[in-house]
C-alpha cells in the first residue's frame, strides 16, 4: 500500500478532499451517498493505519490470491521483435486469472470491518465480478454482480462462474448494456440498500476514496515489478505499458515507479475500430474533462455534454471514462497514452499465445500489441515491461467469433 | 423577493403546502412538453420542476431513466430545454420554476454561461443531483450573480454535522429525499416524515419539500401538510408513459391525462 505522506512526490495524492491535480477526482454524488463515501473514507484511513489489516491482507495476498506474481522474460516474443527485451508481470497467474483480486480482497477485508454483509459490484468483461464473487464465497456474504447485458452476452463462462460462486448476476438493459449502465445500476443498489450493503468498485475511477483505495491495493503489482526486475538486471525498466479501461492494473503498477523519471510509463487505450472511427473506448485521446459516476475525469462525451457509448472488442476497456488519477498524470505528462484497436489486439493475442504459450485476456492484448509496435524500433539493452493483466480463456470464443471459427 | 419566496410565502398565508409537480424536458416531444408545462398552473401546479435528461441519471429509477431517454431522443439539449422555459414566461411571470439535473452536461455548457441564460429565461433554482456542496464552489458564485437558488437535497442519511454544512450552502428551498433510494420506487411512512420535518424545522427557516416516493394524491396531500411542499415526479411520467403509443409518440390523451393527474394532485393537497 502507498504512504500517502511524502511531500515532492507524484505519488502524494489525491487531497484529502479526493482531488488530484486542478480539480480531477472528486466527490460527485447525490446526497444520499455523500455520508456513506465519508465513512468509507474514514474506516479505509483508519485500516491503512492499522498494521494488523496490512498484516492480514498480506496474509490473503499471499496464501489465497497466490502472490507473488512472477516477472516472466518473454525471449521467443523478444528474439521475434528483434529489439527491446521484454518481460511479462504475470498477473493472469493470479487466483481467477486477472489482477482483479488484489483490490477485492483488499476491500472485501475492509467491508468486514465496516460490518457489511451485502455486497455489490459492477463488471463488465466479468473478471472483476468473478473475483468479487470469489471472495464473498471464502467469506460467506451475499453478493449482488451488475453486468450490462451485451457483456452477459459476450461473457457467458464468466457469468456461469460467478452464479457457481453464489452471486446474483443481474442484466442491466439500460443504454447499450455494458459496464457505464452496470456501473449506473450498481450506484443505484447501493443508494437503496445503504444500511447493509459494501459497493466494491472494481477500478480506480468514482467518487473518493475509490481511485486511491483501489490503487493502493493495486500497487502491490508494480512493488513486485521493481523488486523483481531489480533481480533480473540489477535495474529499474525503461518502460512499462499496461492496458486502460478504468486503469486499475495501469495504476498498480504505474504508481511505484511515478517517482523514477527515467521509467516510462505507457497507458494504452482501447482505439476500438480506431481513434478517430467514432467507435473506440479511448477516454484520455478521445475525450475531455467531465463528470460521470462520481469523478470528474476524460470522459467520451458529445458537445452536449451526454456521455457517448464506447466501443471496443475487449468488454473490460469498454467504458467512456477513466480513473482520475490517470488523467492527472496524463495532464501533467508523466505518463503517455496510446490508442491500440480491435485488430492490432486480436493479432497481439494470437502473437502472445504462439511466441509464450500464455494466453492474455483481451485486455492485456491491447498493451502487449503497443510493445510489438515499439520494441522493434527500441535498442536491446532497453527493458520493457508488459502488465498481463488477465488471462484469456474466457476470451476464447469472441476471438474464435472473430477468426470465423465455429466452436 | 424571488419568486419561489413569494410562492412559499402566499401559500403560507392560505395554509396549506405547495405541489410540485415534474416533467421530463422534450419528453416525449419539445411542443408536448412546453403543452404540459403551460397546462400545470392552472390544473394547480405551484411550482414546477424541469427535468433536464442526461444520458446517466444513477440517481433515478426507471421510470424518470426512461422519460430522460424519450427526450434525449426528442432531441433535448440545455438550450431547447431554455428555450422552453422562454417561451413558457411569456404567459406566466409568477410560476416558480426550478431545473433538475446532473452536473455534466451544465458543465459542458459552461456554468457561468448556463446561470446567466437560465436566469434571463426565468428559471428561479437549480437542483444538481451529482452536485454535494463540497464540490459546489465554482457554481455558487454564478447563481448569487445571477439570482438563481441552489436547492440542496437532504437525505435520511445526512446526519446532523452534515445537515448544518448542507444548509449552509442551501437557497430557495431544501429538498427533502424521503427515502434512501432512487427516484419512484419505495414510500416513506407519515411517521418517518414527521419526524425528520421535527428535525429539519430547527435547523432552517427554509421552505421543506418532500419529494421521492409520492405517487398519490393521499400522500401528496399529507406530506404537503407535514412540510411545505410535495414534489411527484415518477408517479405523473408513469401516467404519461401509459398515453404514449408504441413508438412512444405524443396522442391525443397525453396532455390531458397528465394535467389531469396534476389536477387529482392539487384538489388533494387543497382539500382541508
Amino acid at each position: 500500500m502507498t504512504d500517502g505522506t511524502r511531500s515532492n512526490s507524484l505519488r502524494s495524492g489525491p487531497s484529502p478532499s479526493g482531488h488530484f491535480g486542478d480539480g480531477l477526482g472528486g466527490r460527485f454524488v447525490a446526497e444520499t451517498l455523500m455520508p456513506l463515501l465519508l465513512e468509507l473514507n474514514a474506516a479505509y484511513e483508519t485500516a491503512k493505519a492499522d498494521p494488523e489489516f496490512r498484516k492480514e491482507f498480506e496474509f490473503y495476498l499471499r496464501d489465497y490470491v497466490g502472490r507473488p506474481s512472477p516477472l516472466w522474460f518473454a525471449r521467443r516474443l523478444t528474439e521475434q521483435l528483434g529489439g527491446a527485451k521484454i518481460y511479462m508481470k504475470r498477473e493472469e497467474l493470479n487466483h481467477t486469472g486477472s489482477h482483479k483480486l488484489n483490490n477485492v480482497m483488499g476491500q472485501i477485508l475492509l467491508a468486514r470491518r465496516m460490518g457489511r454483509s451485502r455486497i455489490v459490484a459492477e463488471t463488465g468483461a466479468g473478471q472483476h465480478g468473478v473475483a468479487t464473487a470469489t471472495v464473498c464465497a471464502l467469506f460467506g456474504m451475499k453478493c449482488v454482480i451488475y453486468m450490462g447485458a451485451t457483456d452477459v452476452e459476450r461473457q457467458k463462462p464468466n457469468v456461469f462462474r460467478m452464479k457457481l460462486l453464489g452471486a446474483e448476476v443481474v442484466p442491466v438493459t439500460s443504454g447499450a448494456g455494458t459496464l457505464k449502465d452496470a456501473m449506473n445500476e450498481a450506484m443505484r443498489d447501493w443508494v437503496a440498500n445503504v444500511a447493509d450493503t459494501y459497493f466494491l468498485v472494481g477500478t480506480v475511477a468514482g467518487p473518493h476514496p475509490y481511485p486511491a483505495m483501489v490503487r493502493d491495493f493495486q500497487t502491490v503489482i508494480g512493488e513486485e515489478t521493481k523488486m523483481q526486475m531489480q533481480d533480473a538486471e540489477g535495474r529499474l525498466p525503461d518502460v512499462v505499458i499496461a492496458a486502460i479501461g478504468g486503469g486499475s492494473n495501469a495504476m498498480g503498477i504505474f504508481h511505484p515507479f511515478l517517482d523514477d523519471a527515467s521509467v516510462r510509463l505507457i497507458g494504452v487505450e482501447a482505439a476500438g475500430h480506431g481513434l478517430d472511427s467514432g467507435k473506440t473506448a479511448a477516454s484520455i485521446s478521445r475525450g475531455r474533462r467531465g463528470v460521470l459516476h462520481g469523478n470528474r475525469t476524460y470522459l467520451l462525451q458529445d458537445e452536449n455534454g451526454q456521455i457517448d457509448e464506447a466501443h471496443s472488442i475487449s468488454a473490460g476497456l469498454d467504458y467512456p471514462g477513466v480513473g482520475p488519477e490517470h488523467s492527472w498524470l496524463h495532464e501533467i505528462g508523466r505518463a503517455e497514452y496510446v490508442g491500440v484497436t480491435d485488430d492490432e489486439a486480436l493479432d497481439a493475442f494470437q502473437t502472445c499465445t504462439q511466441t509464450e504459450g500464455i494466453i492474455p485476456a483481451l485486455e492485456s492484448a491491447h498493451a502487449i500489441a503497443h510493445a510489438i509496435k515499439v520494441a522493434p524500433s527500441m535498442s536491446p539493452d532497453t527493458l520493457v515491461v508488459v502488465n498481463i493483466s488477465g488471462r484469456g480463456d474466457k476470451d476464447i470464443f469472441t476471438v474464435a467469433e472473430h477468426l470465423g471459427v465455429s466452436l | 423577493m424571488s419568486r419561489i419566496a413569494a410562492r412559499f410565502a402566499a401559500l403560507k398565508e392560505q395554509g396549506r403546502g405547495a405541489l410540485i409537480p415534474y416533467l421530463e424536458a422534450c419528453d416525449p416531444d419539445f411542443d408536448t412538453a412546453l403543452a404540459l408545462l403551460r397546462g400545470m398552473p392552472e390544473a394547480g401546479a405551484d411550482l414546477i420542476e424541469i427535468g433536464m435528461p442526461f444520458s446517466d441519471p444513477s440517481a433515478d429509477g426507471p421510470i424518470i431513466q426512461r422519460a430522460a431517454q424519450r427526450g434525449l431522443k426528442a432531441g433535448a439539449t440545455l438550450p431547447r430545454v431554455l428555450e422552453m422555459v422562454s417561451a413558457f414566461r411569456q404567459n406566466d411571470a409568477d410560476t416558480p420554476l426550478i431545473l433538475m439535473g446532473y452536473l455534466n452536461p451544465i458543465e459542458s455548457y459552461g456554468l457561468e454561461r448556463f446561470c446567466a441564460d437560465a436566469s434571463k429565461a426565468g428559471i428561479d433554482g437549480l437542483i444538481i443531483v451529482d452536485l454535494p456542496p463540497e464540490e459546489a464552489a465554482p457554481l455558487e458564485g454564478p447563481t448569487r450573480e445571477h439570482g438563481l437558488d441552489i436547492i440542496r437535497l437532504v437525505a435520511p442519511t445526512t446526519d446532523d454535522e452534515r445537515l448544518r454544512l448542507v444548509l449552509n450552502h442551501a437557497s430557495g428551498f431544501v429538498y427533502y429525499v424521503s427515502i434512501t433510494g432512487i427516484t419512484g420506487t419505495r414510500s416513506a411512512s407519515d411517521d418517518d416524515l414527521t419526524a425528520a420535518l421535527t428535525r429539519l424545522r430547527a435547523a432552517t427557516d427554509l421552505p421543506v419539500a418532500i419529494g421521492f416516493g409520492i405517487r398519490t394524491p393521499e400522500q401528496a396531500a399529507s406530506a404537503s401538510r407535514i412540510a411545505d411542499g410535495a414534489v411527484v415526479a415518477s408517479a405523473l411520467l408513469a401516467t404519461l408513459a401509459d398515453t404514449l403509443d408504441a413508438n412512444d409518440q405524443a396522442t391525443a390523451q397525453t396532455v390531458p391525462t397528465v394535467l389531469q393527474g396534476v389536477r387529482a394532485l392539487s384538489e388533494a393537497v387543497r382539500r382541508k
